[in-house]
Order: C-alpha cells, then sequence, then structure tokens
C-alpha cells in the first residue's frame, strides 16, 4: 500500500497544486486564527490570574465588599475571630493621574498585618528615603511604587507623583518599590490610614485578606465569617473572585473562537470542494486500479489520507503562523484584542504544546472531513461503469434532500429557545451551524428550480449554462456552498454589528441627555465632587440644572460579580433607554431600574422586590423598569439619587451632567467650570465627545472581528476559485465536444463565468437569506445569552447590496480566470484519450 | 467541394520529420470517403488539420473554393458550427443534457432557437430511430442508441462535411452496421461530404472510396487479395 499510496494519492496531491495549496492555506488560517485567540486569552488570563493570586497573597478567604468600601470596624471584628489566624485590611483604590491619560491602582495596606497574609504588597524603603525612626512607611505623605509602575509613569524614589483625590491634586513622593509585584504589574502601595484620609475614604476599606488557623475547613469557615456581615459584604475564596472576573470574559473568547472554528469549518469545505472535483476527475484512474485488485477499503484510505496531509500541512502551518498573529497581537492590540477586559496585563507569548497539540489535530480532523464524502463516494463506485467515459457525471447529481434541510432549520429554531449553558449559547452556536448546513442543502433545490424558471436569453451560452446547472446541480454545490457560507457568516456578523452600532449610537443619546459632562471619576474611582462644590457648580452663571451622579458597586450575593450602582435624577425612569414592560411603583416604595443582564443574572422582573446592600444596611426597592446598557456586561441598577443620599448619608458625587439655561454659552460655561475646578481634576465633555470616543472603542472591540470577516469571505472565493478551476478540468472533454462544434475558446469562457455568476447569484441570494436568519439568532441568543443585552435589527441594506454584488462579481472573475487558465489544453487532447 | 493540396504536418522543430505530407484529396458533394492506416500514423491528426483544431505546416484546405490553412482560431470555430459535423468513437454526448437538446444543440449554436430547432431535431431523432426518447437523458441510453444520437446531432443543421473517427469502434458489428448505414444514408441523403477514419475494413468498404494514410500522403487502398 505504501507504494500505491504514495505514487497515486499523494502524488496526486502535488499534481494538483494550486488547488492543494489554497485548501492547505485556509485551513492554516482557521487553525492559526483559531490557535492564536486560543493562546492571546489563555496567556492573559494565565497572567489575569497571577495577579489576582499574587494580590491574594497567603489568604485563604477575602472579604469583599462595594467599591466604596465598608465599615473598617469589620476588620477589628473578624481578626480576632478563633478561625482567623491573620488579617490584613486592604483599601483598594483605582486612582486618577492627573495630566496623564491613566490611572494607577493604590492600595492602602497596613503595613505590619501585610507581610503575614500578603507579602507581595510589602513595601521597600529606598535607603535614601529611610527616616531616622525608620517609619517611612506611615507617612501620609509617601508612596511605593512596584517596579513596572515606576518605569511606566516615569518616576523613582525620592520624585513624585501627582494623584487626584476627590477634586483635588495631592502630590506624593516617592519613598521606595513593592518588590513583590513583580514584572509587569504597575501598582503602588501606601498606608491605609493615610489612604483613608487622602482620598476621602475615613473609616472605610473595600477588602480584608484573612488567613486561617491550620486545619481550619475553608467552607465552614467562610459560612461562618459571613454570617455576621454587613449587607452587601462577601466572603469570597480568592480561587472565586478569580473565576468571577475570568468568566466576565469567556463569552467573548467563546465568540472568537467560534469565528474562528468557521473559518477551519470553511478550510475543510475547500478541501471537500478539492478532494470531490479531484476524484470526479480522476474517477477512471481509480476504476482501474480497482480492476488491478486495489481493494474499497484502501482506496478509501488512500483518498482520506490525501485529506489528512493537507489537514496536517495546513495545521503545522497554522500553528506557525498562529503564534506569530499572536505576537503581533499582544503587541498592537494587548491580551484582550482591543475589547478592555484585562487592561493593565502585559502577558508574554509562550508556546502551548497542548493547544498546538489540539488545534494541529483539528487540521487533520478538517481535511478528513473534507476529504470523507469523495472518499466514500469512490468506494462504492462500480469500477466497470465507472471506466467508462462520463461516468464522473454522476457525482454531479446531488440528491435533493428537502427534509433534512427542513429538519436543520427546523432543529435551529427549536434550539433558538433553549437557555445557555454555564453562560455560553451553546445552542445558539449550534442553530447557527445548523442553519448554515440548511442553506447549503437547499442551495441545489434553488440552483434547479431557478434553472428550470430562469428565462434569460436565448443564446446558446445561457441555454448551455442553465441546462448544465438543472441537471448537475452537484456543481452549484460544489462551488457554491462555500459562497453561501461565507457570505452569510458576513452578512450576519455585518447586520449584528451594525445593529450593535446602531443600537449603542441611539443608547448614547438617551444616557447623555445634559449639554455638558463634568467627570471627577473619568479614569479611576478616586474622584468625586464634595457637596459644596456640587452646590458652586449649580450656581454658576449659564447653569439651568444639574444633574448629580454617584457610582458605586454592589455585591448582590457571593457568586457574581458586583452589580454598577448608578444613583441619579432620573425622573420616574424617563431619563433611562427603558426595554420592556414597566411597572407601577407605590408612592411609599423607592423605584429601582435594572439592566438587561441584572434581569439575566439574577432572575428579577418589573413589580418585583430588589434588596440593595446600601451602607451595609439592606434597603427594600421595586423593580420599575429595565433598561438597556451597553457599558456593563455585569449588570448595573439606576436608582433616584434622593433615595441613594437618604439611605446612605453620602453626599458626594463622581459626575455631574450640566443643562444650559436659555441663551447661555456652552464656551463661557465650560471656562467657567475649568475655572472652578482647575485644569486637571475634573474632565469636561461634551455629549458629542463622549459618543465620538465611545464609538471609536466600540470600532476598536470590533477591528477582531471585521478581519475574520475579511478572511472567511476571502476563503468562500478561494473556494469558487479552486472549484471552477478543477470543474474545468473534470469538464475538459465537455468543453472539447463544444469546441469541435464550433464555439470559440472565448465563448466557452464565458460560458465558465456565465455558470459562475449564475452560481455565485444563487449562493449570494441564500448567503443573505441565510446571513441574515444567522444574524436574528446572533442578536436574539448569542449576544442576549452571552453578555445579556438586546438590540434592535438594523440592515445595513447598501452597503449588503454593494457586499452582495462585489461577491458576485468576483466569483464570476474568479470562475473565469481559473476556468480559462485550466481549460488552456487543447480541445483536441481533451477528447483524444477516446479518439 | 472540400480540397486538400499538398497538406503536410510536423510535430516539434522544423527539421522533425514529417508526420505526413504530400495529402491531397477530392470530395465532392454526396461522396463518402474513408481513411484508413496504421496506428500512429496521422489519421486522427490529419482529421483536426481538417477541422482547424491542429494547425497544418503545409498545404492548403479548401471548402467550396474557400482556402481554411490561415484562418484564424474563431473564424475557423464559426466555419466548424455552420459546415462541419463530427462524430466520435466515444459518442460524447453531454449527460447534462436532454436527448432532443443533445441534437439540437449545434442549431443553437446557429442562434436557431425554438420551434423550429426542436423540429429538425425532432425529425433528425426520428431519421436515426430514437423519436420516442427526445425527452429522455443520455445516461438512459445504450452506446449503439449514443452513437445514433451523436449522428443525429452531426447532421441536423446541414453540414457541408462531416468528420467521422472511428464511429463504430465502441460497437458490436450488428450495431456497427446499423449506425453506420445511418450516418453514411444521412450524408448522402443531404448532399453532404463525409470522411470517415476507421480501422475497420468492413466500416471503410462502406464508403465509396476507401484510402489510405502513410507519411507520403494519401494513396488509393489496394484492393484486398
Amino acid at each position: 500500500m505504501s507504494a500505491v499510496l504514495r505514487r497515486i494519492f499523494l502524488a496526486s496531491l502535488a499534481r494538483r497544486r494550486l488547488a492543494t495549496a489554497l485548501s492547505l492555506f485556509a485551513i492554516a488560517l482557521g487553525v492559526a486564527l483559531g490557535l492564536a485567540v486560543q493562546i492571546i486569552h489563555s496567556a492573559a488570563l494565565d497572567e489575569f490570574g497571577r495577579g489576582m493570586h499574587l494580590l491574594a497573597g497567603e489568604a485563604d478567604l477575602q472579604v469583599i465588599g462595594p467599591r466604596e468600601g465598608f465599615d473598617d470596624a469589620e476588620y477589628g471584628r473578624l481578626a480576632i475571630r478563633d478561625e482567623v489566624a491573620d488579617a490584613s485590611p486592604v483599601l483598594e483604590l483605582d486612582v486618577r493621574l492627573p495630566g496623564r491619560d491613566r490611572s494607577l491602582r493604590i492600595f492602602g495596606i497596613d503595613a505590619l498585618r501585610v507581610a503575614h497574609v500578603n507579602p507581595a504588597l510589602m513595601p521597600l524603603v529606598a535607603e535614601a528615603q529611610r527616616d531616622e525612626r525608620d517609619l517611612t512607611v506611615l507617612r501620609p505623605d509617601v508612596l511605593f511604587a512596584s517596579p513596572a509602575a515606576q518605569a511606566e509613569l516615569g518616576v523613582a524614589p525620592g520624585g513624585r507623583l501627582d494623584v487626584q483625590a476627590g477634586a483635588q491634586v495631592a502630590s506624593l513622593r516617592i519613598a521606595g518599590s513593592v518588590p513583590g509585584a513583580g514584572q509587569g504589574r504597575a501598582l503602588a502601595v501606601m498606608d491605609i490610614a493615610a489612604a483613608q484620609a487622602l482620598f476621602g475614604r475615613l473609616g472605610r476599606i473595600t477588602r480584608i485578606d484573612l488567613r486561617l488557623k491550620s486545619g481550619i475547613d475553608i467552607e465552614a469557615a467562610r459560612r461562618a465569617l459571613a454570617a455576621g456581615l454587613p449587607a452587601g459584604v462577601e466572603v469570597l475564596t480568592p480561587q472565586a473572585t478569580e473565576d468571577q472576573s475570568a468568566g466576565l470574559s469567556r463569552a467573548y473568547r467563546v465568540n472568537l473562537t467560534m469565528l474562528a472554528a468557521i473559518a477551519l469549518v470553511t478550510g475543510g469545505f475547500l478541501v471537500f470542494s478539492t478532494q470531490f472535483l479531484s476524484v470526479a476527475r480522476r474517477r477512471q484512474e481509480l476504476a482501474f486500479l480497482r480492476a488491478l485488485g486495489l481493494d474499497r477499503r484502501a482506496l478509501m484510505r488512500g483518498l482520506l489520507v490525501e485529506g489528512a496531509v493537507v489537514g496536517l500541512a495546513g495545521g503545522l502551518l497554522g500553528i506557525a503562523v498562529g503564534h506569530g498573529v499572536a505576537a503581533l497581537a499582544f503587541d498592537v492590540v494587548g491580551g484582550d484584542l482591543g475589547a478592555g477586559y484585562f487592561r493593565g496585563v502585559a502577558p508574554a507569548l509562550r508556546f502551548d504544546p497542548q493547544a498546538s497539540g489540539a488545534y494541529l489535530l483539528l487540521g487533520v480532523a478538517a481535511g478528513l472531513a473534507g476529504a470523507w464524502l469523495p472518499a466514500r463516494d469512490a468506494q462504492r463506485m462500480l469500477p466497470a461503469r465507472a471506466l467508462k467515459s462520463g461516468d464522473e457525471a454522476h457525482m454531479f447529481r446531488f440528491r435533493a434532500r428537502p427534509r433534512i434541510a427542513a429538519g436543520c432549520l427546523g432543529l435551529a429554531f427549536v434550539l433558538c429557545l433553549l437557555p445557555p449553558v454555564g453562560s455560553i449559547p451553546v445552542f445558539g452556536y449550534l442553530a447557527v451551524a445548523l442553519i448554515l448546513v440548511g442553506a447549503v442543502l437547499v442551495l441545489p433545490m434553488l440552483v434547479r428550480a431557478a434553472a428550470h424558471r430562469w428565462a434569460g436569453s436565448r443564446t446558446v451560452l445561457w441555454q448551455l449554462a442553465r441546462a448544465r446547472l438543472a441537471a448537475a446541480p452537484g456543481q452549484a454545490v460544489v462551488a457554491g456552498a462555500g459562497v453561501v457560507a461565507s457570505v452569510a457568516l458576513a452578512v450576519a456578523m455585518a447586520i449584528m454589528v451594525a445593529s450593535f452600532r446602531d443600537s449603542v449610537d441611539r443608547w448614547l443619546t438617551a444616557v447623555l441627555p445634559a449639554d455638558l459632562y463634568v467627570s471627577a471619576a473619568s479614569q479611576g474611582t478616586s474622584g468625586f465632587f464634595a457637596p459644596e462644590t456640587l452646590q458652586r457648580i449649580a450656581a454658576l452663571p449659564g447653569v439651568s440644572r444639574t444633574m448629580p451622579v454617584r457610582f458605586d458597586t454592589l455585591r448582590l450575593d457571593d457568586r457574581h460579580l458586583p452589580v454598577t450602582l448608578i444613583a441619579r435624577p432620573l425622573d420616574g425612569g424617563s431619563r433611562l433607554p427603558l426595554v420592556g414592560a414597566t411597572a407601577q411603583v407605590p408612592t411609599d416604595e423607592k423605584p429601582a431600574w435594572v439592566s438587561e443582564a441584572v434581569v439575566d443574572l439574577f432572575a428579577v422582573r418589573p413589580g418585583e422586590r430588589l434588596v440593595l446592600p446600601l451602607a451595609g444596611k439592606p434597603v427594600a426597592f421595586r423593580v420599575a423598569g429595565v433598561w438597556r446598557d451597553y457599558a456593563r456586561q455585569q449588570g448595573a441598577v439606576a436608582i433616584e439619587l434622593d433615595d441613594y443620599r437618604a439611605a446612605t448619608g453620602d453626599l458626594v458625587a463622581n459626575d455631574v451632567a450640566v443643562f444650559l439655561a436659555e441663551g447661555a454659552s456652552f464656551n463661557e460655561l465650560a471656562a467657567a467650570v475649568r475655572r472652578l475646578l482647575g485644569e486637571s481634576t475634573a474632565r469636561i465633555a461634551t455629549p458629542g465627545e463622549i459618543r465620538a470616543l465611545s464609538l471609536a472603542i466600540f470600532d476598536r472591540t470590533f477591528l477582531v472581528t471585521y478581519v475574520m470577516e475579511a478572511v472567511a469571505v476571502l476563503i468562500g472565493l478561494f473556494g469558487v476559485s479552486t472549484s471552477f478551476a478543477a470543474l474545468a478540468i473534470a469538464r475538459r472533454k465537455e468543453f472539447g465536444v463544444l469546441r469541435h462544434l464550433g464555439l470559440t475558446r472565448r465563448e466557452i469562457g464565458r460560458l465558465i463565468t456565465l455558470e459562475g455568476l449564475l452560481t455565485a447569484v444563487a449562493g449570494t441570494a441564500l448567503g443573505l437569506v441565510a446571513g441574515t436568519a444567522v444574524a436574528l439568532v446572533l442578536i436574539e441568543v448569542v449576544n442576549r445569552q452571552s453578555f445579556h443585552w438586546s438590540m434592535d435589527l438594523h440592515l445595513p441594506g447598501v452597503a449588503l447590496l454593494a457586499f452582495a454584488l462585489i461577491v458576485i462579481a468576483l466569483a464570476a472573475f474568479a470562475a473565469r480566470v481559473s476556468g480559462y487558465q485550466a481549460m488552456r489544453d487543447s480541445a483536441v487532447l481533451a477528447v483524444r484519450e477516446d479518439w | 467541394m472540400f480540397e486538400i493540396d499538398g497538406l503536410k504536418k510536423r510535430f516539434g522543430t522544423e527539421a522533425a520529420r514529417p508526420l505526413f505530407e504530400g495529402v491531397s484529396l477530392q470530395l465532392r458533394r454526396g461522396e463518402c470517403v474513408a481513411i484508413m492506416g496504421e496506428s500512429g500514423v496521422g489519421k486522427s491528426t490529419l482529421l483536426n488539420c481538417m477541422a482547424g483544431l491542429e494547425p497544418a505546416d503545409g498545404g492548403s484546405i479548401r471548402l467550396d473554393g474557400t482556402e481554411l490553412v490561415g484562418l484564424d482560431d474563431d473564424a475557423f470555430a464559426r466555419l466548424r458550427r455552420r459546415s462541419y459535423g463530427f462524430v466520435f468513437q466515444a459518442f460524447h454526448i453531454l449527460p447534462h443534457l436532454s436527448v432532443l437538446q443533445n441534437v439540437a444543440l449545434p442549431m443553437w449554436l446557429l442562434d436557431e432557437h425554438g420551434i423550429e430547432a426542436d423540429r429538425r431535431a425532432r425529425a433528425m431523432l426520428e431519421r436515426v430511430g430514437l423519436a420516442d426518447r427526445a425527452a429522455g437523458w443520455p445516461r438512459e441510453l445504450s452506446g449503439g442508441e449514443l452513437q445514433r444520437v451523436a449522428i443525429a446531432r452531426a447532421l441536423v443543421h446541414r453540414p457541408a462535411l462531416v468528420l467521422a473517427d472511428e464511429p463504430t469502434g465502441n460497437l458490436d458489428p450488428d450495431r456497427a452496421a446499423g449506425v453506420l448505414d445511418l450516418l453514411l444514408e444521412g450524408i448522402r441523403r443531404d448532399g453532404a461530404m463525409g470522411i470517415l477514419v476507421t480501422h475497420s475494413r468492413t466500416a471503410a468498404s462502406r464508403a465509396d472510396r476507401v484510402l489510405r494514410l502513410s507519411a507520403g500522403g494519401l494513396h488509393p487502398e489496394a484492393a484486398r487479395t
């Protein structure tokens, strides 16, 4: 078998170099994209996890509260519990750095406690900065910056760093380093009491790290310690904290992996079309081998090996390219491919043998899957009949399978109704696959029906093309299925992204009703406006009304990430982009409006009671409605500012929305705000600027998607090109006869172009329909289940039409060029074997 | 009238020995000639040169007084669709066209569609005895039937010249005789000219003249003793 395998089967791959190279390239692309996504995200996740491990140190449990913190008396209470060996309080802040377009994470720590629980955060005083009593770490005006933070910010011990505290700028002296933070982690540490005083968090901490006594059952201790804590403060294991944070990006990662998988499937399909046409062309040769004594299984094995070899070579190339793409992506867009999940994480590229091996196997599987049907067909052929000329025509007579097609589409519909599995829309993805399979199965029926009805012109080329497509719709499947799949994918993504962008745009308009936005916390959490500052802004000439906004995070349970609390004047919800039904809230109850993510994650509905932990106390609200929020995937709750202030006594605000008085000048007011607050502590923006910035971030996030979309269309066009080249070779006898009967070379070229055009028209039309269906699944099922946000369907009609026309033109051109190249042989040679 | 005068064909460089040279032939309307010769002598190549599918290296080919050597590819293609009919050993019936469409194909090529093309194609199918198979598909026909479809296709547009290369090579002797009768009868009845390349002495004997091709040209076949 080995000589036969090498000389007959593998040599065949070498003979059709172009088709083999294109199939191999498509598989390599699929493997490379999938592997790159995998490498990038696992490196980012590893790094992210390492960071969290490092920050958790030796803590067995972490007591975590809202972003604005909880009463530090809890520390004293927990530290003396029997289960606890050591406790270390932490005030974690994301501090805005005035004059720089970034924030810095600062940990307020108790230097006497941190060494026992969390040695990585231990500050090290630089020799030159040490004071006589060696109490430098306790000084209120010093900061210890990790080596990465020193490098990134260009500061060194002895230097100073400006930080924003409330609406003020404070200057801190860099007194040393945090050597335990390791490479690549920019953070800083200061005394917890100093941080509380400086950043207006007196008596508040955000976390307590606990080390338990040996032999204590962690889960039992977790439950016991949680019992007496204030509302909204939870006890979690460091692993649970890490899992919750990593889970946030999981849906995004799965989404990208699915896109890569589709590229791989398209690669497999390309193997199918080239193998199919190669087997059609070699039918007599294979029949002859069977006649010489090659058994069915050996024949099948040989043809499968052809596919596997293409898959293996494509897989190996893909692994190399995938690592290259990952390295490039780390440099250009960062560890989260521009999506913003792992900001501040600087992962390094590493060879992952497990993932590489798995993707290599996927490449081989794609090659094998593509070769399967043609190999089975060859295995089943009757050698005596196949030895006769013209028997290959029977391979193109696909049986229509309307029941299977209808079954696929029906099942896809049913799958869309099922819930996600572990927050991953598994059934949604399956539905997408079934829609694509169903569309490909519909293609021969559509082509046959259309060919029967197409009147077209009455020229011989029309008649020949029509007859060919009507009698051999299998040709349309082989050449057109790639178009259907890639057009459907591209159209689906285009509709989804356009719908998303349009919805985000309208959402931004709805959530930005004011004329001017003044933010103390545009980056980080350390900026806020005190009540007197708010009053002074409101009193500025030209201001008709101000709307202060207070942000915090709330932990509604210990299984989910905290949701964002937004407290601002809401005018009974009329200032929110509400979706769906609303509920009337009795006047003696407090209304809350929850984002769609809260509905999905916490199963609350309008009219239901919702208890929010405010200032450590459970406060009852009634859900008045659901609003659309594209900014916070983990959920957000909006409440009236007055209700928040009444429940917490907290009168500060992070942002202020300012409405201009009639006839007031925007520029004069902006200047007045700047004079009042100083240049560097507040960001002043118009809704237009915020919108432009938000949409720019949106477009950057979807950049990767656009690239993958382009790749999918490119692979689809490769499919058309290789299919028509191979078809032209398989049909060279037919073209030879037509040349004998008087068709010129140019007319044969036109015939191939016409068939390519008709196939592309059918494939593109079906791709548009299937793509719209897939877009609906992406919008209603995949996005909703992955990210918990809804969007309005927006069909970019003109763009889709232009895209469809371009694909049709390119497909016809590809068919023309490849078909014409392939049939350059003389008509005489084409029919000679039978003369 | 179809005339060949001093036709020469060589493969390779000018220094190469010609495959054949000095080939001359005159054919009148209604006449059929059979060309025999050993394998490899260039019989099929000679047919290809006559059909403009391979260029000749010298000599002249005239159809009804028009010189064909030197015509460009497209012009010869247009001439073929109007004035030539072909019958191949392996039939070469297009599998995706119905029997009737296969026969009507040369009419389509001449921009004749619709009822007239159908009528002529049906009439030809009737002549070859396959009127009842008009709506059928090539895959449903036997070898003999396929060759009869090929004959109908070769004659439907009333070509001046029919070139047949081993038209009975794939058929058993009984069917071969019937098919040959149809072909020759059709050519004579339409006043066309036929050139038949064959290895079969029986087939050749049905032609009006039998010629033998050698490197030096076409010569009348000596009577077999």
